[in-house]
């Protein structure tokens, strides 16, 4: 591990300029993905680090309809905060799902959003070949033993997963993303952030070099207050998922009237599936109704043998998650 | 408590330096560091200060081995950089005893046997001591949820919990 510089600047304007100015520099906050991947899998080397667990980044602040999270806001904060618990079941839910509460503790909302795969291969410096870490070089998983990895957004080019279990109710929420460049400041939604690995293994995100998370911004739709994570993993604590969904609901009677559908374990960027969606709305409360929007959520899959069963699994997730927040005959 | 020393400052100019102080109080002493800043707060502890109490198991965020209380909240000490524990306050193992008397969990695990081997064992009592402050220990089932950060390969759970479970049922430590 090579040596490198630590800084901690007082100001956001302050951290952006010290990565800015400088090619090898990076950003430290929790660095439960950072510090894992430069000093035990040596795969990241930043000649640079710049701390900004002490800037003014932290806390929750409601302004009308919209819950503003400072990007250093822990997990286990935004966890705790009674607003989450009664306007966003989902995304309380899948706090407490992911990591452990000391993980939770030090990981911050902004970090999780820009966490990296756990894909072996990538984090494995003596794999060649990886398009994410060495573009071109090609890509060791489709070849390889695969199964926690991504079968939407992939391709014989990359199937890395994003593991977040939060990020997958925060895209079905229109999640906004508040951004400190160099240039100045920017909002970003969710749903346009990531970069879907099928289109550029390398690129992950639409962040510049320096760019900044400094909060995200929840809404609060009345939907998402019927909401719900499952999550479904080789043990019951403490594991990345194989696949899992985020779902809000809305029912007028026996026709749903709005609905909220994302999934997570499954693609490269977490996947908002708007196709359920239309599926969903409008339909009958229906075990045929649910079962045809799994169909519509998992479209085109991208499968090696190792990821096959996760097509099947995925859609029983989603039907499992919807019969929970609407319960239907068999 | 403490300023952020100099070198940490956000400075940029002159040679890139690659130490830092660090004023960290540890079981509530201050100690003053000069370390490389690659070093964690694992190898802080274990090898600059002799408190070998704490463990490394994986050494990568994976086993909670390493578990301490950083401000009061459990953390795990090989994820975190010795740099950032500046002017901030670390709970061990070691600082778990007070006027020579364990505390109420280590009691408990003596009691209910609640280790074989023993590696795991001090990050399994600090995750508990926190957990017991975080008012999760209602259940057998919420002590197994949130202790689930912490593996021991030994196969010790069920005297684990019982041991938390008896500590919760106490009023908690």
């Amino acid at each position: 591990m090579q040596p490198f510089e630590y800084m901690r600047p007082d100001d956001a304007a302050g951290a952006v300029a010290l990565v800015a100015e400088y090619p090898g520099a990076q950003f430290l906050a929790g660095g439960t993905t950072e510090l894992d991947l430069m000093l035990k899998d040596g795969v990241i080397e930043p000649e640079r680090l710049v701390d900004i667990t002490r800037l003014p980044l932290r806390g929750i602040a409601r302004d009308g309809d919209v819950l503003r999270v400072g990007a250093l806001t822990t997990m286990e904060e935004l966890a705790a905060d009674a607003t989450v618990r009664g306007r966003l079941p989902f995304v309380h839910e899948a706090l407490l799902a992911g990591a452990s509460t000391q993980l939770r503790n030090m990981a911050t909302i902004g970090g999780n959003l820009l966490q990296r795969t756990r894909c072996r291969y990538f984090r494995d410096a003596a794999v060649a070949a990886c398009n994410k870490r060495a573009p071109g070089s090609g890509c060791a998983a489709v070849r390889g033993a695969a199964r926690m990895h991504a079968i939407l957004g992939a391709s014989e080019r990359c199937i890395a997963l994003h593991a977040s279990d939060l990020c997958v109710p925060l895209v079905a929420l229109d999640a906004v993303v508040r951004i400190q460049g160099a240039d100045g400041e920017r909002s970003v939604p969710l749903t346009d952030f990531y970069i879907p690995a099928a289109a550029d293994p390398s690129a992950e995100n639409v962040l510049a070099h320096s760019d900044l998370i400094t909060a995200v911004d929840l809404p609060l739709p009345p939907v998402a207050a019927h909401s719900g994570y499952l999550k479904v993993r080789d043990r019951v604590s403490y594991e990345f998922a194989l696949t899992s969904a985020a779902v809000a609901l809305r029912t007028e009677g026996a026709t749903i009237a709005e609905a909220r559908v994302a999934l997570g374990g499954v693609g490269t960027i977490p996947w908002r599936a708007r196709e359920a969606e239309q599926a969903l709305t409008g339909a009958p409360v229906s075990l045929a109704t649910f079962r045809a929007a799994a169909e519509a959520a998992i479209r085109d899959p991208f499968t090696v043998p190792g990821t096959a069963f996760k097509v099947e699994l995925a859609k029983r997730t989603v039907v499992r998650m919807l019969r929970t927040l609407a319960p239907v005959p068999s | 408590m403490a300023r952020a020393p100099s070198n940490a400052s956000a400075a940029s100019s002159g040679p890139p330096r690659t130490s830092v102080d660090v004023a960290v109080n540890v079981n509530g002493d201050v100690e003053l560091l000069r370390l490389d800043n690659r070093v964690t707060l694992l190898d802080a502890l274990r090898d600059e200060l002799g408190l070998t109490g704490t463990k490394k198991g994986c050494d990568q965020g994976a086993c909670g081995a390493c578990t301490v209380l950083l401000d009061g909240k459990r953390v795990l000490s090989c994820l975190t950089l010795a740099a950032q524990c500046d002017g901030r306050e670390v709970t061990t193992v070691e600082g778990l005893m007070h006027d020579g008397t364990l505390h109420p969990v280590q009691e408990a695990f003596i009691r209910h046997d609640a280790f074989q081997c023993g590696y795991c064992t001090p990050g399994q009592v600090m995750s508990a001591v926190a957990l017991l402050k975080e008012g999760r220990a209602t259940s057998d089932e919420e002590i197994r949820e949130f202790m689930s950060g912490n593996i021991c390969r030994c196969g010790a759970y069920p005297n684990i919990v019982a041991a938390i479970r008896e500590v919760a049922g106490n009023g908690g430590a």
